[in-house]
């Protein structure tokens, strides 16, 4: 079995493997004996699987996701969430968390231009279905709002969240993360200036070494010297997406 | 309206910071004006840079026909066309509502302040006389696109020369330009002061922008005077706020004036 370069950045239309050693998954696919790359980015082989991470684009719903949304529009029984793809994401009142009665005016719960923070329950070709049923799903409060590509999340939270709550002890604001890119952050207004501005260098740098090492000192030179949030200030588990793996 | 955003700025404003960091009274950087952008495809033209903001003007120059009420004067025209690369909020097609304001106050202080003679754009009275075409696109919408049209159409027109004209044939030969510029008298110039929960403020940024409750755009001319107001927003403003807004664009117009 021959092996394939990991982290190596491809073209689309570029062989990756030939033979039916490898098996294509998303990024990928299958000609003939062949797998070939869709986007410009980096592969990733673990095993046998072979897929290709875009460097940057759109985002890509997937079963399971955390995703920050925007409230778009509702009818008498969902509310359409804008969360920076090629559909709007349905949320249905069966699947929040409180009992809406009957004939109940949506808007009570979330309206126009509210944030919440969402599950994918479910992705088809043409729709995709949230949930907000789960620890840490709610409707957003006051707080800035970033983007960031979508394919930099994984750094953005760090091996087991470790970037996401350096900037949270560092800057002791509330941080939530969705798997869209979009980031909520609150606390105090400079806080989160600098919780933002670290979170943009992350979006940027993402392909530099050291970056951590970066962050860590520019948090500890801007961030002020608030305490950080104690695990009673802190709201249920928020980063509950893909954290970066290896 | 309460939405999300709206509650996090006027939090904000209460501690007198903007989401961006920025004092209520302060324009973004780098406010920027490049000119002679287009030398080939327009007579003037001009870009304007307000942070993330991004405009462009160009002047056209046509012969044609006056009006009945005015045989001797040429005309002014200023379209705005807000193309869907900058903003996801725009659309294609007719122009809408928005489209129309921003045009027509841009207008409004060019006309009222004066500022082309439009006694020397006459070329025969009653039969020729040159129109003037403002033509303003944002390349990004981040917010306040009133100033910023509102100084790339003037620094277009500044930066516009005369084409050739041949009075025999009546031809413009558009490749051909010449060293005239046009008769600019004055340079009106608007800047829109908005109100937030009570909190005046300038060069508002897209979000803050959604949630104006009143806004305010003063044109004025280059010794203080007013030539022109557009007032906007669900909500009133008192006396009080409009001679505060009036002061507040007076001094930020003499500015902004500086960068021509």
């Amino acid at each position: 079995m021959e092996t394939i370069e990991n982290k190596k950045i491809v073209v689309p239309g570029e062989v990756l493997a030939t033979g039916m050693d490898f098996l294509p998954s998303s990024g990928t696919y299958r000609d003939k004996d062949k797998i070939v790359s869709i986007y410009v980015g980096l592969t990733n082989v673990s095993g046998r699987v072979i897929r290709v991470i875009p460097l940057r684009g759109r985002y890509m719903p997937k079963r399971d996701d955390t995703i920050v949304g925007k409230i778009m529009d509702m009818t008498f029984s969902n509310w359409f969430i804008d969360m920076g793809c090629a559909n709007m994401g349905v949320l249905s009142v069966r699947e929040i968390s409180e009992f809406v009665e009957r004939g109940a005016d949506l808007a009570e719960y979330f309206s126009h231009g509210d944030y919440v923070v969402c599950k994918i329950s479910k992705v088809t070709r043409s729709s995709v279905d949230l949930s907000m049923r789960g620890p840490g799903l709610r409707k957003l409060g006051p707080g800035k709002l970033v983007q960031v590509d979508s394919s930099k999340v994984p750094r953005v939270i760090g091996k087991q969240g470790s970037m996401i709550s350096m900037i949270k002890d560092k800057t002791a604001c509330r941080i939530v993360v969705g798997q869209n890119g979009t980031v909520w952050i609150q606390g105090a207004p400079e806080d989160e200036m600098v919780a933002a501005e670290a979170i943009y260098k992350i979006n940027q740098e993402s392909h530099r070494e050291g970056l951590t090492e970066e962050i860590a000192a520019l948090l500890e030179k801007k961030a002020s010297k608030n305490k950080p949030l104690t695990r009673e200030d802190e709201e249920p588990i928020m980063e509950r997406g893909r954290n970066e793996t290896e | 309206m309460t939405s999300m955003m709206h509650d996090h700025i006027t939090a904000l404003l209460q501690k007198e910071m903007r989401e961006d960091g920025r004092k209520p009274l302060e324009y973004r950087k780098p406010i920027k004006v490049e000119y002679d952008i287009s030398p080939k495809s327009a007579e003037g033209s001009a870009r304007v840079t307000m942070g993330d903001t991004i405009v462009v003007a160009g002047v056209k120059l046509e012969v044609g026909t006056p009006f009945p009420d005015s045989q001797d004067e040429g005309n002014l025209m200023v379209n705005v066309e807000l193309t869907p690369l900058s903003n996801p909020d725009y659309e294609l097609g007719p122009p809408s509502v928005v489209a129309i304001e921003y045009a027509r106050v841009v207008d409004r202080a060019l006309r009222e302040g004066h500022a082309l003679d439009t006694k020397k754009l006459c070329i025969k009275e009653g039969e020729k006389v040159w129109t003037v075409i403002v033509d303003l696109y944002p390349i990004n919408d981040a917010g306040n696109l009133f100033d910023a049209f509102s100084l790339a159409a003037l620094a277009a027109l500044k930066n516009a020369n005369f084409p050739t004209f041949d009075k025999k044939t009546e031809k413009i030969d558009y490749k051909k330009k010449t060293k005239t510029p046009l008769p600019l008298d004055k340079s009106p110039l608007e800047v829109t002061v908005i109100k937030i929960n009570g909190t005046l403020m300038v060069d508002p940024t897209i979000e803050e922008w959604k949630s104006v409750d009143a806004r305010l755009t003063v044109g004025v001319l280059e010794n203080g005077v007013i030539c022109a107001m557009q007032k906007g927003g669900p909500k009133a403003l008192t006396m009080e706020d409009i001679s505060k807004m009036v002061d507040i664009a007076v001094e930020h117009t003499a500015k902004l004036r500086k960068l021509l």
